[in-house]
């Protein structure tokens, strides 16, 4: 699985990567973020792409799943 | 939270915002300038005696409140993390330029919105150079433009800027002889609201920008980049409150809180051209940046160290502008102001490339 880590990245690069993952269709991907910001933004841009998200933490590190 | 509990959340927070800018006005502050981030650090600059500009020197509380009311909520909210490492020097040149930019136009986006909202149809150009820096910033983002990842530090990093406004704080109140206060009367410096009146603005202001990630470059940003429009929404709501309230105060007070015009507008000046390139100066070093002047000092008290020195980058910006003459005034720019603001262009351009072009970052 296609794995974009853009764990202290600041805004809007986690959702560029994101987005230039799903547009090259690589789904399913984990997109590894560490901080609520990133997460919010990122959730937000793949559910607008018509993804679903499912979100684990852990240590401060949020790893988002994203999938069609 | 969904997305449109996210919107309504933002956009009653625009509201709010722009109520507590206006009565901050009603209550002392300078007119359209409930809030400036630019000013308020450049007043506050001078208080330090940074500068010598005598009619600019006061240590602002909104400051101090934007700062601690996000620091106290990312704290109570689980979300304060200490970090940093991402090209700081880099990010202190960038928030030096930006504050070149903002005292060229004579204030921050934030001013931008409530000069808008005063109906100083200046700040309509100041809107126009602002696009079109935010527009030469995304084209560098969508090419990769990255300043690198932050990495977690010691929490004690994270916590020196907002230990730092409570120690303003205190030489506010105390008012000792090596602070400088603008004399009564003596510019814009001198027009402020009781302290506690701003410091809890600021308070309130800044918990609701921490909550809702409010960013006025962010809002157009976004919209360019994802067809998002949250950001903007806070942006938009902000305006349409502070214009219906100067609208209403102007109704039922002597005095004009909204003035449609360009000419004799408080605290601005009528050159439109050193307007848009001030303000396209300020929108291209923020995307950069990630964020506003407003955004940097919410996200410092959430304890990124990289955010603080942007601030003190801003800081030192309104230092120099005000001690090699770079800062307008409402006579119009200077001569050096305008050498500084195509300077400060230039820098960026040569940052963007530098981090775009240069070397792969961020993946």
């Amino acid at each position: 699985m296609k794995l974009v880590d853009a764990r202290g990245l600041s805004c809007p690069e986690p959702v560029m990567l994101t987005r230039k993952a799903v547009s090259a269709g690589e789904l399913p991907c984990r997109v590894m973020v560490d901080n609520p910001t990133a997460r919010e933004n990122v959730t937000r841009y793949a559910q607008h792409q018509g993804c679903q998200v499912s979100v684990a933490e852990a240590d401060g590190i949020y790893t988002l799943t994203l999938s069609k | 939270m969904d997305f449109k509990q996210e919107k309504a959340g933002i956009i009653l927070a625009g509201l709010v915002i722009g109520v507590i800018a206006a009565v901050l006005v009603v209550l002392g502050n300078p007119l359209n300038m409930g809030f400036c981030i630019a000013c308020f650090l450049r007043d506050t600059a001078g208080a330090l005696g940074l500068h010598g500009a005598a009619n600019v020197q006061y240590i602002r509380p909104e400051i101090i409140g934007l700062v601690l009311g996000s620091f106290l909520l990312a704290s109570f909210r689980g979300e304060f993390g200490s970090k940093g490492g991402s090209a700081p020097v880099t990010r202190f040149v960038l928030g030096f330029f930006v504050m070149i930019g903002c005292l060229m136009f004579l204030g921050c986006p934030f001013r931008m919105i409530l000069r808008l909202a005063g109906g100083d149809l200046n700040a309509v150009l100041g809107l126009v150079g602002f696009v079109c820096g935010i527009l030469l910033g995304v084209f560098f983002l969508t090419r990769g433009y990255s300043l690198g990842r932050t990495y977690k530090l010691p929490a004690l990093e994270g916590r020196v800027l907002p230990v730092v406004q409570v120690v303003l704080l205190v030489l506010l109140l105390a008012a000792p002889a090596f602070i400088h206060f603008t004399e009564a009367g003596g510019g814009p410096g001198a027009q402020h609201a009781a302290v506690l009146a701003s410091l809890a603005a600021g308070l309130v202001v800044g918990a609701l920008a921490q909550r809702t990630r409010l960013c006025m470059v962010g809002g157009i940003r976004d919209v360019v980049l994802f067809r998002e429009w949250k950001l903007l929404a806070g942006f938009v709501a902000i305006f349409a409150s502070a214009l219906v309230c100067n609208l209403i105060l102007t109704g039922v007070t002597p005095t004009a809180y909204f003035k449609l015009g360009l000419a004799g507008q408080a605290v601005a000046h009528t050159d439109g051209l050193w307007n848009a390139l001030g303000m396209l100066l300020v929108g291209f070093g923020c995307v950069l940046l990630g964020g506003c002047p407003l955004r940097q000092l919410v996200l410092a008290g959430e304890g990124n160290t990289d955010s603080a020195i942007t601030v003190i980058g801003l800081v030192a910006g309104a230092a120099f502008a005000h001690n090699f003459g770079l800062a307008s005034s409402g006579e119009g720019p200077t001569a050096n102001g305008r050498i500084a603001v195509l300077l400060g262009i230039a820098v960026v351009a040569v940052i963007a490339c530098c981090n775009t072009f240069g070397k792969k970052r961020g993946e």
